[in-house]
């Protein structure tokens, strides 16, 4: 190991994601182009940005599986308000404020009524969906309007040749890793989620920490729901009921970063990105069936797991009670 | 004033206030909140839809419930372990397509066709079970990967077999029976459910594996500490999960006969808002199958009620999910708080009037005076709590202690002792029977006897249940004294039956009679209850008519007199109403009187408080149980008086250098044993007049 040090899943995830990238490199024609590659990050990059969003949650030992939900009916408001003449800088602001909203009532239910976050954040998914579909938008696809240029480049525009969505995801990465890294709010944010109660004892404002961990969530998740609308034109809010969410949470997962909070960083989120980024590309140029392609990336998420638990073996002494 | 004392009598006789913390801490109240969810969702949608609990849809409503809730067992089943199961509506889906694979492709008999589609489930369970279990992977996770992986396989399934599928008749009756067929007239799925869930129910609450799936999940750790195999009953209880969805898709294939790609899609969430709704914790350790049935219902009701009153998609989900935040609030509220609402209203005083206390000036029979200064002291600092002490034919004393111990100090000088049983508990009332044994009431455990091969025997630790009482009352909590009748029958007292040993003090706040006299009857070994609704009795002591007993009642500061036999037999007389103090035990003197020991002095702060009910539950709810007003125990004496109550003898240790409370005193051979609960010694004081050959023993059972 000597220079790799302590073999983590974040390395070992790495280290499959090479392999397997080396391995389509050698194998498939016309994966290591560049154009490829650049279309691996961008199709990814959405995911990405969830990621980033749900890793943020995580490492406060929370989970979010609003998260979907509320960017697919923040936006789709947003785009109908629009397409109604509101303009459209107004129109996104709503939509910001409802997502706002949104992540301040599941930091309330969460901190204060202290209800399990998997559970409020799951109700509030379905109440939020409930929500727009009943008082926003009667359709369940609100198409963008086409005067909305600037928007749309978010999605569809390049610059110096790469595409803009990549320059979100490295943006809302860097901005996350900065914000965890070296502002005061993101140190209580990780000591919340390694050990709660201490760092309620030790002084840590924990329930405005966790207020503010929600909305943080929520706001990453509209800046990713934007850049998903600009690239296709349109806002499917059945994208709430898929299975978006779950892939979100792998990504975060097979990153490295433990739903036990504390650990992991931003770093993480953006390798387990990568690993399932080359999978589906690599797949979809195998021209593989889709479901079989589900229980390859399922085999293979298993394994990653399987791994990490072999070499960082959990402890029955020192595991924690009720982590699930 | 006499008239506001009225009321206030009436008001604490007629308004049980006791009940409510009573029934607070029972275990069942945890799932009062669920029910009443349940119960609120019934009404509701029965107002809103007259006809939604009508035959028709009922029939209908319960087929698909049986289905459900074998799914919200199942999960219950993993997360009372500490686990989830997120597979599970795969798994469903698996079991659907399987079932109707086998039975419509390959025609496999039905007998085989269950037994195929459940060993499906078992193998999805068993993946689970040893990547969690045995792997110690994160459930959440691994289950939500084989969640993915299961359903794709069931999708490639269906690309395979769903045309095939579609095409064939299954002509067999027995394949129709489970979806369509009925019990009497109930449904098969909802019979199947229902002797699933009493099953699951009597597992969990009465075999060995049911409590180690328990132990699990309240305390992984400790349960691997206290040597559960926790790694196999985790496993385990991923492979029933899988069997019991993949039997609950069975059901639902035998129902519809149709496979589709939407086949148990989302089942998981729903079934996890139902055991959520239930009660189940997340996490772990609080979880039954009444849960998972009254969860199942609800949800059901619920997303069904919504569907069928025709609301728009979008309202449906928002009102579920308003329903779920508002739901499981409300619980989780529930158990963060109860205890603390227990604490602070399990204690609840009643009215009491004690009469004017005699006074303890030289004028009164219980005159003050220094008659216990010349004791010589036995055991000092050997033993710790001697609440009562008694003497053998040879001399010996024997005494409770409170290690557990009885212990004897030898005659004739006493300085030598040794533990005579190791009974557990708090050893407190001692007597001899007919045959020398020694009979002990253990604070905590019950009635027992030491023979005098110092066998130690249970004679009872239980007496009859009363209808009424919220409480268990048939387990004895607090055995104080005893005494034995000519024909052998044992009488006692258990102080109170709501609180335990140590919270004695804490009774007399109360006041209300929550102690009972019992009587254990060795020719039958049966136990009943005689006298009900005392004031903490305490000491008991035979007349010497063999018909009657006397029994001093604590905090009534009173002593009776009950007569279980002969021509008064069951009427009960006051002997002395006033004491100055609160009486412990009463044995028999020499000269046909008998002795009384008053444990602490009545204060009048007290005596007002006690007709200040009011004033003393604001106490036990506001300031801390330290701060309480407590009766005063510091300061005691010893009474002698004779059968009518006149006090003949008072005997005092002004200063309280050795004997500041007294619990019991014993006269033998000329001298009196002296005893309490909080002294470290035993005094043995010479009695000028007393009979010198005179014992207690040849007063019950002759000379010996």
């Amino acid at each position: 190991m000597g220079l790799l040090g302590q073999p983590t899943q974040e390395k070992i995830v790495l280290a499959l994601a090479l392999v397997l990238c080396l391995g389509f490199a050698l194998l498939l024609p016309g994966f290591w182009t560049a154009s490829n590659l650049l279309n691996l990050v961008r199709s990814v990059s959405i995911l990405g940005i969830l990621g980033v969003a749900m890793a943020l949650v995580v490492i406060g030992r929370g989970i979010d599986l609003s998260l979907v939900a509320t960017m697919a009916v923040a936006v789709a408001w947003s785009l109908q308000l629009a397409e109604s003449g509101m303009p459209m800088a107004q129109a996104l602001a709503f939509g910001l404020g409802f997502c706002l909203l949104i992540g301040l009532l599941n930091g309330f239910l969460i901190a204060y009524v202290e209800i399990p976050a998997i559970f409020a954040t799951l109700a509030m998914g379905t109440a939020v969906y409930g929500f727009g579909r009943y008082f926003l938008f009667s359709l369940d696809i609100v198409y963008m309007p086409p005067d909305a240029h600037a928007l749309t480049w978010v999605g569809q525009g390049t610059l110096f040749g790469v595409p803009a969505p990549i320059y979100m995801f490295a943006l809302v990465s860097a901005l996350a890793f900065l914000f965890l890294r070296y502002t005061r709010q993101g140190r209580y944010l990780r000591s919340v989620g390694d050990n709660l109660l201490a760092a309620r004892i030790t002084g840590v404002p924990t329930r405005p920490i966790i207020l503010m961990q929600y909305m943080i969530s929520s706001v990453i998740g509209f800046l990713a729901g934007c850049v998903t609308a600009a690239s296709v034109a349109s806002m499917n809010v059945r994208i709430s009921n898929s299975t978006l969410i779950y892939d979100v949470i792998l990504v975060v997962v097979l990153g490295g970063i433990g739903l036990s909070g504390g650990k992991g960083g931003i770093r993480n989120a953006i390798v387990g990105t990568l690993l399932i980024g080359v999978l589906l590309n690599g797949m979809t140029i195998m021209d593989i069936q889709y479901t079989v392609q589900n229980v390859i990336k399922g085999i293979i998420l298993l394994t990653a797991i399987v791994i990490d638990t072999l070499l960082n073996p959990r402890d029955e002494q020192t595991a924690q009670q009720g982590d699930i | 004033m006499a008239l506001t004392d009225t009321l206030t009598r009436w008001r604490y006789r007629l308004v049980p206030d006791h009940l409510v913390g009573e029934v607070l801490s029972k275990r069942w109240i945890d799932n009062a909140i669920p029910l009443l969810i349940l119960l609120a969702v019934v009404c509701a949608f029965s107002f809103a839809m007259p006809d939604f609990f009508g035959p028709s849809s009922i029939s209908d409503l319960t087929r698909q419930w049986g289905e459900f809730s074998l799914l919200v067992l199942a999960l219950m089943i993993v997360m009372v372990a500490g686990g989830i199961d997120l597979s599970i509506g795969s798994t469903f889906a698996l079991g659907n397509i399987v079932a109707l694979a086998l039975i419509a492709v390959a025609g496999w008999p039905m007998w085989a066709v269950v037994l195929g589609t459940l060993a499906c489930g078992a193998a999805v369970g068993l993946v689970n079970g040893l990547l969690v279990g045995y792997l110690r992977l994160r459930a959440f996770l691994t289950t939500l990967v084989t969640l993915i992986i299961v359903r794709a396989v069931v999708d490639m399934l269906l690309l395979n077999y769903s045309v095939a599928i579609a095409s064939t008749f299954i002509d067999s009756d027995s394949w129709y029976y489970p979806g369509e067929g009925s019990v009497f007239g109930v449904p098969f799925s909802v019979v199947l459910t229902i002797i699933l869930a009493i099953i699951i129910h009597l597992v969990f609450s009465r075999s060995r594996i049911g409590w180690q799936v328990l132990a699990t999940g309240g305390s992984r750790r400790s349960a691997h500490n206290v040597g559960i195999p926790v790694r196999r009953v985790v496993c385990a209880t991923y492979v029933v999960s899988g069997v019991l969805a993949a039997l609950s898709g069975l059901l639902f294939a035998s129902r519809l006969g149709g496979a589709g790609a939407d086949t148990g899609v989302g089942l998981e969430i729903m079934a996890l808002t139902a055991a959520v709704l239930g009660g189940n914790s997340l996490g772990g350790g609080r979880g039954s199958a009444a849960k998972a049935i009254i969860g199942s219902i609800t949800a059901m009701i619920m997303v069904n009620g919504l569907i069928r009153m025709g609301v728009p998609a979008g309202a449906n989900s928002l009102m579920l999910g308003l329903v779920l935040f508002t739901a499981v609030a409300i619980d989780v509220r529930w158990i963060k708080n109860l205890h603390k609402v227990v604490s602070k209203v399990y204690v609840s005083p009643a009215y009491a009037s004690l009469p004017k206390p005699p006074g303890t000036d030289s004028y009164s029979p219980y005159a003050v005076n220094d008659k216990l200064a010349p004791v010589t002291l036995i055991g000092l600092g050997e033993i710790d709590g001697p609440e009562d002490i008694i003497l053998d034919d040879d001399d010996n004393i024997y005494t409770g202690n409170r290690t557990g111990d009885v212990i004897r100090f030898f005659a004739p000088d006493y300085k030598q002792h040794e533990v005579y049983a190791h009974v557990g508990g708090r050893p407190l009332g001692l007597a001899f029977d007919k045959n020398g044994d020694l009979l002990v009431c253990i604070g905590g455990m019950g009635l027992y006897r030491v023979t005098k091969d110092r066998e130690i025997e249970k004679l009872t630790d239980e007496t009859n249940r009363s209808w009424l009482s919220v409480i268990d009352d048939s387990r004895l909590r607090l055995a104080d004294d005893l005494d034995v009748a000519l024909d052998g029958r044992v009488f006692f007292s258990e102080a109170t039956v709501r609180y335990e040993m140590h919270e004695w003090p804490v009774d007399g706040l109360e006041s209300r009679g929550n102690g009972r006299i019992i009587c254990y009857d060795p020719s039958s070994k049966s136990t009943h209850t005689v006298l009900r609704n005392l004031k903490f009795p305490n000491g008991i002591c035979m007349a010497h008519d063999g018909q009657s007993f006397f029994f001093a009642e604590t905090w009534a500061c009173t002593v009776s007199r009950y007569w279980f036999d002969g021509p008064k037999k069951g009427t009960v007389e006051t002997v002395i109403p006033d004491l100055p103090g609160y009486p412990d035990n009463i044995n028999r003197a020499s000269d046909g009187t008998f002795w009384l020991a008053l444990v602490g002095i009545r204060t009048p702060s007290l005596d007002l408080a006690l007709k200040m009910p009011g004033f003393r539950r604001r106490m036990a709810r506001r300031i801390a149980p330290d701060e309480w007003l407590y009766p005063n125990i510091n300061t005691g004496c010893i009474v002698r008086f004779d059968a009518t109550g006149t006090i003949l003898d008072v005997m005092w240790d002004r200063g309280g250098e050795n004997h500041p409370m007294i619990t019991s005193m014993r006269e033998h051979k000329g001298y009196l044993y002296i005893g309490g609960i909080l002294n470290n010694r035993i005094g043995k004081l010479k009695l000028k007049s007393a009979d010198k050959s005179w014992t207690g023993l040849a007063s019950y059972w002759g000379q010996s």
